[in-house]
């Protein structure tokens, strides 16, 4: 059985609109990947990352989890419980009063048993980095803590997959921050999946592959070094580049002998040392 | 019309077990035409302060005043004032409530019975501004768009009022690149043609880096800070302690300090990047 979450000329269109949502999306999610998807607004990310874990069913083509269609009504529970959602909102998702109750939502529903809940809501709540806030009530805590919360609920239900959609949007520095580390934790440490919605280039410079959506299509896929370096582009189509490549990138321009690729602060330091 | 901020304090359900100080103490004054950014962690008291400032909050203790006038005091007409202090909020939800687009920017307009034409141009106006075409989303639900769709139409709703205030509460939250900078310029523009105030409260440093005047701080409900961009920004330790930063730009050059090279820190954009790294090039014959 593979071990991927595979889209196969997948179109999508929402039951009110004129247009198509996505057109002939084919992608593939490999276990293991630490994959961002970028876009402009309504480009079709969002509704792609519910097709993902079976929350819509494509209108043509089709999408599978571990070899799992999602088309097939039976597959829906194993479906969401292999590809879990963190969103945008954190206050939207929290469901308890108090932060151990929260995080025990998803397996309770799924029917697990309680000393089995017990054990993973403490491991996941170590992961996230939060085990001496499991008595604490959820809206006391900051942005970046209550996102992690969230991120603990769905670790909780042992999902391979996880898919967040914005999940630093609304957060301050430091919360992006911890939020993002705990991603690349999950990635590195735990071998999740995952899957990274974000308008944050900083964010998606640190993936493994970038896949860029411009108007319900794929149009560009590939490492970021590969992406980033394409800045016309990107602004083409509305997006962005670090600031840091965008200076690289003007630097060149100059006449500096420096790289068109740099994506990180590290890099930039290094390229520039021996000329200044 | 100057705001003054006095004394100004904010207990939410007070009483209650749940009873939570959101302001103390606050004081702040925004000129007629001042650009501010408003930064501060999550939960440090900027959507509440900001709510006060066209007296959707009441403050427990202190005062706002408008143009000489305690907004708070009895027979203060409150309609006109929102009018003039429009406020973006920070959940763009919140804020639509019509069936289409159009109807949804249409509603301040209305309020301030202008006649249909004048309605009529400033929403098609408004919408356009915020990068929406108009004939393409006017009949649409608000609630059937994008997130950043649905952040464009609120933004769109407030400025079809043309308020003499404009107040942001992180507007770009969930704008893809494009949107962020042509909704920035747009206020920058409006700012310079109108000659309006702003205060844009983001967690962008880079924005707030790039566009403001003067900044103020919000640490737990207090106002810690206020100063330039170049004052507060120099301080990344005090801000990196309160959950805030600099910008990615200003790092690479305090970075590039600590490795002994003669560049200077004061730096907040792109463009003032590349101007000081290619002078200290030439210096050493690199450029
Ligand atoms: N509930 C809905 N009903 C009808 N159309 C919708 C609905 N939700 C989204 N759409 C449309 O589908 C397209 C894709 O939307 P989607 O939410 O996937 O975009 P996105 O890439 O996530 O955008 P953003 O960056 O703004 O979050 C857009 O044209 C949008 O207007
Ligand atoms: N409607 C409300 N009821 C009770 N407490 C609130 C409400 N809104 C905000 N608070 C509390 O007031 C404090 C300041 O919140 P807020 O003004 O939203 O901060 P910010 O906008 O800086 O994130 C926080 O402790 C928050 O939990
Ligand atoms: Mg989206
Ligand atoms: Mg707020």
């Amino acid at each position: 059985m593979a071990a991927e979450i595979l889209a196969e000329s997948v179109y999508y269109q929402y039951s009110q609109a004129k247009d198509l949502a996505l057109k002939d999306i084919n992608l593939r999610i490999q276990k293991g990947e630490f994959v961002a998807i970028i876009g402009p607004n309504g480009s079709g990310k969002s509704t792609l990352a519910k097709l993902f874990n079976g929350l819509f069913i494509p209108a043509k083509g089709s999408v599978r989890v571990d070899g799992l269609d999602t088309r097939d009504r039976e597959n829906i529970w194993k479906i969401r419980q292999k590809a879990g959602m963190v969103f945008q909102n954190p206050d939207n998702q929290i469901v308890a009063t108090v932060v151990e109750e929260d995080v025990a939502f998803g397996p309770e529903n799924l029917g697990v048993p309680p000393e089995e809940i017990k054990k993973r809501v403490y491991e996941a709540l170590k992961i996230v980095e939060l085990t001496d806030f499991d008595q604490k009530a959820p809206h006391l805590l900051s942005g970046g803590q209550k996102q992690r919360v969230a991120i603990a609920g769905v670790i909780a239900m042992k999902p391979d997959y996880i898919i967040l959609d914005e999940p630093t949007a609304m957060l301050d520095p430091v919360g992006r921050r911890e939020v993002i580390n705990t991603v690349k934790r999950l990635n590195r440490e735990e071998g999740k999946t995952i899957v990274l919605i974000t308008h944050f280039m900083e964010e998606a410079v640190q993936a493994d592959r970038v896949i860029v959506m411009n108007r319900g299509r794929v149009v560009m896929e590939g490492t970021p070094r590969e992406i980033f370096s394409r800045v016309e582009e990107l602004k083409e189509i509305g997006l962005d580049v670090p600031q840091v490549t965008e200076l690289a990138h003007r630097l060149k321009g100059r006449g500096l002998e420096v790289r068109g690729d740099i994506l990180t602060i590290d890099e930039m330091v290094e390229c520039l040392c021996p000329l200044l | 019309m100057p705001i003054v901020v006095k004394n100004l304090t904010h207990i939410y359900m007070p009483g209650t077990p749940f009873q939570s100080v959101a302001l103390q103490d606050v004081n702040w004054t925004i000129e007629d035409g001042e650009f501010w950014g408003l930064i501060g962690h999550t939960g440090s008291g900027k959507s509440t302060l900001i709510q006060h400032l066209n007296g959707l909050l009441k403050p427990t203790s202190g005062e706002v005043i408008i143009d000489g006038v305690n907004i708070n005091e009895r027979g203060v007409n409150l309609r006109e004032i929102r009018q003039k202090v429009g406020l973006v909020f920070q959940y763009p939800e919140h804020q639509l409530f019509e069936e289409t687009v159009e109807k949804d920017v249409a509603f301040g307009p209305k309020n301030m019975d202008l006649p249909e034409e004048e309605i009529g141009r400033r929403v098609r106006e408004a919408l356009e501004l915020v990068g929406l075409n108009y004939s393409e989303i006017k009949d649409r639900s608000p609630f059937e768009l994008s997130g950043g769709q649905m952040r464009r139409v609120a933004i769109a709703g407030v400025l079809a009022m043309k308020p003499k205030v404009l107040i942001l509460d992180e507007p770009t939250v969930g704008l893809d690149p494009r949107g962020r900078d042509e909704i920035l310029r747009e206020i920058v523009r409006l700012r310079e043609r109108q000659n309006i105030t702003v205060i844009l409260v983001s967690h962008s440093m880079e924005d707030i880096a790039k566009l403001v005047d003067k900044i103020a701080v919000m640490h737990r409900g207090r106002m810690v800070d206020s100063g330039t961009p170049r004052e507060i920004f120099r301080n990344y330790e005090g801000l990196s302690s309160i959950g805030l930063d600099i910008p990615q730009i200003t790092h690479l050059m305090l970075r590039l300090k600590h490795q002994g090279k003669d560049v200077s820190t004061e730096v907040l954009t792109v463009e003032e990047a590349e101007a000081e790294i290619l002078r200290a090039a030439r210096r050493k014959g690199r450029a």
